[in-house]
């Protein structure tokens, strides 16, 4: 025989040491990427540029002397450290996210892809208007739907957050009460159980904030709201379907009481995931509200924004829209500004330009692909899959408002932890090592140790099933006395647990080159 | 439909195991008058290809900047994107990833986040930078704010040289807040008069350099001015590449810089989403509004970083927050991250020197057509022209010769009486072709 | 010494009182991360707040207990919010305060009356 190759065992021999590390710091796949300004790449770029045709001498001393301290990589460089850190995020891709109250839905790649057709992104915002007509169209478009789909006769587009739409929904109301003389008005109500943005958009705006009680069934306590209602009231901001995932019985109450005494019904819309399709704010007595288009309609997250707040308005608010807004007329669509007659009553304007038409079309391309019967479906499965999950958990963790069903997030406190050692905090964290992320936890405030799941529509049963089975085990885990698991944990995260403490006590919020080390100047590239 | 995984087998084995007869008896809490029986008035669900014919039919009813000749600016221009921006910006773990509460399977954006802040201050020259804002225009009126909370005053001077949307953005939200806004009269190279404007209350003055009408200057007395009355100076930017070239905002004396990212990574996307960067002293870090990215070490001592200082924020703080905001603009910032960092600061200055190159070659171009004048003195990659009658109207008639000419600043401002006068830009995508046309065709229309 | 409850403390001396929060107070809190102590000259009335003290996850008013005037903030806690933490009724101390009206300081909690009140909580 010839012996042309030689074999060699497959299967690892010797024993599996314990708390095994890498010498280099890398976790097989997972590598420890240093920052940026870490890999000596000053003076280094990973593009490549004409030569100036002409100096800058004309600007004289404008032009900056000292060095700005920014490394550069090459191409392949850039790709490898941005993928490098990308593998040590979680995401909806890899797996259910359930974060109660942010809506982590699949995000469509189709939409990904039409935001990205040069007659959409490569469109100068100041453009000759008779240049960007199916921009406009597509934003009267959408606006559209909103309306139709909130039963709201107007909507105001260029609120940039959810947040920001709040801003724009409270500066409506304000001007709305100058207006008719009302000015005086100084306060506006909030649930206690309300997402912290609410009580900051109405300071922000120079309202004073009082809280509304809740009742021992997780809603707006009436009898409290009553006795809080005066004619100085501006506004009540409730969330429908609230926090804690329950749907507003006595919306139409509410919205009744507020406008007996002359104030207006914000409602927060982040929740309007589980009623599109099903249930317009506009029948439940609202004068305006935003649509988180990140959540309800699926524009990606991106880590953390960007988002889009537009904001649906009533008849008696629409005036006070903030401009730009696209109208039709006789030469097509055009935009309406601040300065003209039409818009004499608006409050003004809140963002440079016209709002994120990036997250239009994406918005846009999501809600006609679903259609009516698609969204419809999208707020019973929403509903469907929360109860689903609450009602396969509520054996071994006990949920906040166990009767009647749950809208389209499930929502338990830790009274089924006591005695365990282990904590709301302990318990998301130990989630990880199982491959999901946490839900959201402590919030809403009105729940102790509360954690709020959100499962969204778009994960499968086999999906829930997996999550479910995996929070079973972790409970009867916790039960067991199995506390190190959850103390310690995450164990097989990218990074253990880290100290928050450290971090804002000595806060470090930039790199700053060593003492030693100096940022040498950079050298012109070849 | 296509996204929704649930099969009728599924939905009704679910109803079982909850307990319910129907999904409607999941909706029992809805008031019965607002529950809606029939469809709304929509139409119904659509196929990958139809939803994209209809949004491509759309598409092509509008003129892209890169279609021909193009000179807009005025707070949003055209750069190039290198591919692999995009590229990065649409993995899984980046696009689909939420805020980063928790931080140990959260690295990879927190790190971003951290080298973002840290791009960003060494850019404006200021030591600190928060994880981004909505934009450039809202940023300006956080700016405002934060001023009027660290100095306790409520009067804030805006240049007449600041872009008019972003006075616009401030007056709405700082008038609501009870703040005096003292906005100049708009005027081409007045950075100066705001010295004159200061007084005993006033919290902050707002210069943007370049400004909106393109003029380039230094800051550095304002600032001084404003310090010596115990005010904040606030330094303004449209155009993050002038960084590359100009003189940073903190050199000139700013506490607080504030600029729009777009040019960086992002692209035009019809005015949204941008990103808003924004930095400040240090001593100042705990009056600043939205997200901040700090570094820390885990339980086994190895370096990471954590959302930090959110004490400020309205989710802990609520009515007392430093600002209502809940969000950044992660994605936006992100790609500003990854074109920053293949700039390196050699590219970036060399873009900049590029960009400003290609301005002096269009200035000569349009100088030397009879009946234009030449507005701005010194400048980065944009200057006024006036026009011998109304730029809106030379506007649409360059249309004609498919030339995107510029942005009248009426258009901005129709008040100001400046209705013959154009901004016009011009990048590192402005080639000399487009120029030659831009010029001989403006040249032919003034003659007519 | 004398309490609140709202858990701060107050030492007087002479007309200046001396302010901070309570052990069980700062228990509570977790670990303190910054201060925000009064501006010297500052004028303070009973019940609205004379400081802030944060820890990572939590930002709360800390009430004048008296009405004065602040004549010192202590400016260790900028560089060692810990002491709050570590010497929570001694070296952690806020502000000390030129008192207007001594007689509030009587009407206040001793330390058993303290002790008292936290069985209830």
């Amino acid at each position: 025989m010839s012996m042309n190759s030689v074999g060699r065992p497959t299967r690892a021999e010797g024993d599996a040491v314990a708390g095994f590390a890498s010498l280099t710091g890398a976790r097989g796949l997972l590598q420890d990427e240093a920052l940026i300004f870490e890999r000596n790449g000053w003076g280094k770029t990973g593009v490549d540029l004409e030569t100036p045709s002409r100096s800058s001498s004309d600007l004289g001393d404008l032009v900056r002397s000292a060095p700005i301290g920014l490394p550069g990589l090459s191409e392949p460089e850039a790709m490898r450290h941005y993928v490098r850190l990308s593998q040590k995020n979680h995401a909806i891709d890899l797996a259910l996210y359930p974060l109660g109250s942010c809506t982590m839905k699949h995000n469509p790649r189709l939409n990904e892809k039409v935001a990205r057709l040069p007659g959409f992104a490569d469109l100068h915002p100041m453009a000759p208007v008779s240049t960007v007509q199916g921009a406009l169209a597509l934003m009267d478009r959408l606006a559209h739907w909103l309306k139709t789909l909130t039963g709201m006769p107007a909507v105001a587009l260029s609120p940039k957050a959810g947040a920001h739409g709040e801003l724009c929904g409270l500066l409506t109301i304000k001007a709305a009460h100058e207006a008719k003389g009302q000015g005086h008005r100084r306060l506006v109500l909030v649930p206690t159980s309300a997402h912290g943005t609410n009580p900051a958009t109405a300071a922000f705006v120079g309202y004073n904030v009082a809280e509304i009680a809740q009742t021992e069934d997780g809603r707006v306590d009436l009898a409290d709201l009553e006795a809080k209602l005066t004619d100085d009231v501006a506004a009540i901001m409730v969330t429908n379907p609230n926090t804690c995932g329950l749907f507003e019985r006595d919306i139409i109450e509410i919205a009744r009481l507020t406008h007996a005494v002359g104030a207006y019904f914000y409602c927060d819309g982040a929740n309007f995931n589980a009623i599109v399709g099903r249930v317009r704010p506009g029948d439940l007595g609202v004068d305006a509200m935003h649509i988180n288009l990140h959540k309800t309609f699926s524009t990606p997250h991106g880590g953390g924004g960007p988002g889009a707040g537009p904001v649906v308005l009533s008849e008696a608010l629409a005036p006070y829209a903030p401009t730009p807004w696209v109208v039709s007329g006789e030469d097509g669509f055009r935009l309406v500004e601040e300065t003209e007659a039409e818009a004499a009553d608006s409050f003004g304007r809140m963002v440079a330009f016209h709002g994120q038409m990036g997250m239009f079309t994406r918005a846009y391309a999501y809600m006609a692909s679903h259609g009516s019967d698609g969204l419809r479906q999208v707020a019973e499965d929403a509903v469907l899959n929360a109860n689903y999950i609450k009602a396969r958990l509520s054996g071994a963790m006990t949920a906040a408002f166990p009767d009647g069903p749950c809208m389209h997030e499930a929502l338990f406190d830790d009274r089924w932890l006591e005695g365990t050692g282990v904590t709301t905090l302990d318990f998301a964290k130990a989630m990880i090592d199982e491959g999901f992320h946490p839900m959201t936890m402590y919030f809403p405030l009105v729940v102790h140790g509360a954690m709020l799941i959100e499962p969204t529509e778009t994960e499968s049963r086999q999906e829930l099933d997996r999550f479910c089975d995996a929070l079973l085990a972790l409970a009867q885990a916790a039960k067991a006395g199995d506390a190190d698991r959850f103390k310690g944990a995450p164990y097989l995260a990218p990074l253990r647990r880290l100290d928050e403490t450290l971090a804002a006590r000595k806060p470090r919020l930039a790199w700053r080159p060593e003492p030693t080390t100096v940022a040498p100047a950079p050298i012109a590239a070849e | 439909m296509r996204y929704l995984p649930l099969t009728p087998t599924d939905r009704a084995e679910m109803l079982q195991v909850i307990g319910a007869a129907s999904v409607d008896d999941l909706f029992v809490d809805v008031p019965a008058a607002a529950r809606k029986a029939e469809l709304f008035d929509l139409p119904r669900h659509a196929g990958e290809m139809e939803v994209e014919r209809e949004l491509t039919a759309l598409a092509a009813l509008n003129r892209p900047a890169g279609a021909g000749p193009f000179f807009c600016g005025a707070g949003a221009y055209r750069h190039h994107v290198p591919a692999t921006v995009d590229h990065i910006i649409q993995r899984s773990e980046f696009l689909t990833s939420y805020t980063p509460y928790q931080p140990e399977i959260a690295q990879g954006t927190l790190q971003v986040l951290f080298e973002f802040q840290s791009q960003v201050a060494a850019l404006t020259g200021l030591e600190v930078a928060n994880a981004s804002l909505y934009d450039g225009s809202t940023a300006c009126a956080e700016a405002v704010m934060m001023a009027q909370r660290v100095t306790r005053r409520k009067g804030a001077v805006l240049s007449g040289g600041l872009h008019p949307h972003y006075a616009a953005v401030t007056q709405t939200i700082a008038h609501a807040e009870g703040m005096e806004i003292n906005r100049l009269a708009v005027a081409i190279d007045a950075e100066d008069a705001v010295i004159a404007a200061i007084g005993p209350d006033t919290a902050c003055v707002v210069v943007q350099t370049p400004n909106v009408f393109g003029v380039v200057s230094d800051v550095t007395r304002i600032a001084e001015a404003a310090h010596a009355a115990g005010a904040l100076m606030i330094v303004v930017t449209t155009e993050a590449v002038s960084y590359g070239l100009l003189k940073s905002p903190g050199e000139m004396g700013a506490d607080i810089a504030v600029a729009e990212g777009q040019s960086i990574g992002v692209g035009l996307n019809f005015g949204g989403p941008y990103v808003g960067l924004f930095a400040c002293r240090e001593k100042l870090v705990r009056q600043a509004p939205g997200r901040l990215c700090g570094e820390t070490v885990d339980a086994e001592g190895r370096r990471g970083f954590v959302l930090t200082l959110s004490t400020r924020e309205q989710h802990i703080r609520r009515e007392k927050a430093t600002s209502n905001i809940c969000t950044n603009s992660g994605l936006c910032a992100l790609a500003f991250t990854i074109h920053m960092t293949l700039l390196g600061e050699t590219g970036l200055r060399q873009l900049a020197e590029v960009n400003h190159a290609r301005a002096l070659d269009l200035r000569d171009a349009l100088a030397a057509v009879p009946g234009v004048e030449i507005l701005t003195p010194r400048f980065f990659n944009e200057f006024a022209i006036r026009l011998p009658g109304s730029a809106a109207a030379m506007v649409e008639a360059l249309l004609e010769d498919d030339i995107l000419a510029g942005v009248p600043f009426g258009r901005l401002d129709p008040q100001a009486g400046m209705d013959d006068v154009l901004l016009v830009a011009a990048t590192e995508t402005t080639t000399q072709d487009h120029i030659t046309a831009f010029a001989q065709a403006l040249s032919r229309r003034i003659g007519q | 010494m004398r309490f609140t409850k709202d858990h701060e403390w107050v030492a007087l001396d002479g007309d200046v009182a001396t302010i901070g929060i309570t052990a069980y107070a700062a228990e509570q809190l977790g670990d303190v991360v910054f201060v925000e102590v009064p501006e010297v000259g500052k004028a303070v009335k009973t019940g609205e707040g004379l400081a802030v003290v944060e820890s990572v996850k939590a930002a709360s008013d800390v009430y004048a207990p008296l009405s004065g005037e602040v004549i010192e903030g202590n400016g260790a806690l900028g560089d060692a919010p810990e002491t709050v933490n570590a010497e929570p009724e001694t070296g952690g101390w806020f502000a000390r305060v030129k008192v207007s009206d001594p007689l509030e300081y009587e009407a206040l909690m001793d330390r058993a009356a303290y002790d008292a009140y936290l069985e209830t909580l």
